[in-house]
């Protein structure tokens, strides 16, 4: 079977795929990729299903020995730089690399989690029917540190490329009220879409904390109740916390509004100190942002490189659509 | 306007509200309150729930006094959800089938259950005390959460209750029996706490590698029997090996 060995890797480094659903009334997180978008690139490119199990590598990087080769890489995230024994390989494009060589993401320029993605998948044994390392109770595995094992599925080694890499929307993050809007006073969502935050260096996979205007709820206490991905929650000292991918299923922080499911990609690729603002939208709004994320999961095509002329993989490459997301997210 | 306070009483004449939670899942929220009648419905509604699935439906989490449905925007038909739910809650509730209910052994005190001593004082009764009050009543797991496994019981005496600690623990061990505020639980996996340790059970409420890996239910019954430190690290060891340890009584 193929295997990589992780040679070098900055902490947060962990294998994630689509998540682990059905356990919640467990109190099992679903973990799971913090960009799904960004994921599934990286596993069309060599020819996986868009939720197969990849490396999920933050923004300092990571490198791989090929212990048994070969294999079938590529790269998603926003700017992330990919590399087989030093040589790029063009965003969009994925590549060979023969038993011995090194394989690395040396940055990730356009925002904080970049994926590997190999041939067959990262084939660890699934846990709860996920491969997803859900960091704080050990469920799936916990971060890579170097020496760790990786073996690789059986898969195709035929490099491919896309002709177009999708981008993230820009614009405002946004959320729906509720579901405890009434516990904070009459202008709190007015002023959660009015203010600047910022992300603060705290965050992780668990949540983002934001930096900006106090939004205090009610001090009466809250029942423990159900939270997910998305939910906007305020502990009392009023600093808003977004709950992300390894959340836990059950919280005690009235949730002034929800982070819409198709924005939680772009959301966990804002970097510690990016400025960003939240918008108000109707469900039928976030239910059409769903399906025009799907829409764009389920079109992702990578042809076999042959098929292509390096013409065509120039353009593609000069078409990139990859938004940098530190870059003014008020643009529309 | 203040809804969050809801109000037992309200809950109870008009049935739940229906809280958006983004565009994923649903809130059904029987008022904000921890009591065993509010969280009986909560418990049937989740079981009509399942028995009678709605297309879309991907899970559902119950809690204290709310049933958090999460769904897929793009195959769910949001007003029918929102209307079988709504039915469902004001459904007959008689066929319910009964609580499972578990015998839990419990080491109190000493190493294994370090505040007992410290939770008597404040309390003003002896820690054998304590123990007796704590083994009485036949608990309900409320709701599992924040840890896998982690379980929420209701039906500590008031005179046990003691608020949390000022500064958490940053680990606490698994299966710890504790309490916090005018609650108890019994822990999973180690984790952060600043709930009270009064004990521990030899079981563990999550083994990955047994079948069922999870113990208890949100709905279930529990009751805990006081065991020896030298029990239990017997049971412990049979615990490691794949036991249950608890013994179903009901």
């Amino acid at each position: 079977m193929s295997r990589l060995v992780v040679e070098r890797c900055a902490p947060g480094v962990s294998v994630q795929d689509g998540g682990r659903t059905g356990w919640r009334r467990y109190g099992v997180s679903t973990a799971g990729a913090m960009d799904r978008l960004a994921l599934a690139v990286a596993n069309v490119l060599v020819g996986n299903g868009p939720d197969c199990a990849a490396v999920e590598v933050t923004l300092a990087g990571a490198r791989f020995r090929v212990a048994e080769g070969p294999v079938l890489v590529a790269v998603g995230g926003p700017g992330a730089v990919l590399s087989v024994d030093g040589l790029k390989i063009p965003q969009g494009a994925s590549a060979r690399a023969d038993t011995g060589q090194m394989v690395e993401i040396s940055a990730i320029l356009g925002g904080v989690y970049g994926y590997l993605a190999v041939a067959g998948g990262i084939a660890l044994p699934p846990e709860m029917g996920s491969r997803s390392a859900h960091l704080r109770s050990g469920i799936g595995g916990g971060l890579l540190t170097p020496g760790d094992n990786l073996p690789v599925g059986r898969g195709a080694l035929t490099p491919r490329a896309m002709d177009q890499i999708p981008a993230h929307t820009s614009g405002a993050i946004r959320c729906i009220p509720g579901p405890q809007e009434d516990w904070f006073a009459a202008d709190a969502l007015d002023l959660l879409v009015a203010a600047d935050w910022q992300i603060d260096m705290r965050s992780d996979r668990m949540g983002r904390f934001l930096v900006g205007p106090r939004l205090a709820p009610d001090e009466r206490s809250m029942v423990s109740d159900g939270v997910l991905p998305g939910s906007i929650q305020v502990p009392p000292a009023g600093q808003p916390i977004i709950l992300m991918r390894d959340c836990q299923t059950t919280g005690g922080y009235p949730k002034l509004a929800t982070v819409i499911s198709a924005d939680l990609d772009r959301l966990a690729q804002l970097p510690a100190g990016a400025n960003f603002r939240l918008a108000l939208v109707e469900r039928a709004d976030a239910v059409a942002a769903a399906q025009r994320l799907a829409h764009t999961i389920a079109g992702l095509v990578a042809h076999p490189s042959g098929r292509i002329d390096s013409r065509r993989l120039l353009s593609a490459n000069l078409i990139d659509g990859m938004v940098d997301a530190t870059a003014d997210p008020f643009s529309v | 306007m203040r809804r969050g306070a809801g109000g037992l009483g309200r809950a109870y004449m008009t049935g739940p509200r229906i809280l958006a939670c983004g565009d994923a899942a649903i809130s059904v929220d029987f008022g904000n309150v921890i009591d065993l009648a509010v969280n009986a419905r909560v418990m049937a509604l989740d079981r009509a729930l399942a028995a009678e699935p709605v297309p879309g439906v991907v899970e559902t989490v119950p809690t204290y006094s709310a049933l958090l449905v999460h769904f897929d925007p793009l195959t769910t038909d949001y007003a029918a959800l929102c209307a079988r739910v709504l039915a469902l809650a004001r459904g007959d509730r008689a066929q319910l089938a009964p609580a499972r209910r578990w015998k839990v052994p419990v080491a109190y005190g000493g190493d294994l259950g370090a505040d007992l001593d410290d939770l008597a004082a404040y309390a003003g009764m002896t820690p054998a005390a304590c123990v007796e009050a704590h083994i009485a009543p036949v608990y309900t797991v409320m709701m599992i959460g924040f840890m896998p496994g982690f379980s929420y019981l209701g039906g500590l005496d008031p005179g046990l209750a003691r608020p949390r600690r000022a500064t958490p623990r940053p680990r606490v061990p698994a299966s710890s029996v504790s309490i916090g505020g005018a609650q108890t639980a019994v822990g999973s996996v180690e984790g952060p706490s600043g709930w009270h340790l009064v004990g521990r059970t030899p079981a563990l409420v999550f083994d990955r590698t047994r079948e069922p890996a999870f113990l208890f239910e949100a709905g279930d019954e529990i009751v805990f029997s006081p065991i020896s430190t030298g029990e239990w690290h017997r049971l412990s060891v049979l615990a490691g090996d794949g036991a249950m340890i608890v013994e179903r009584i009901a």
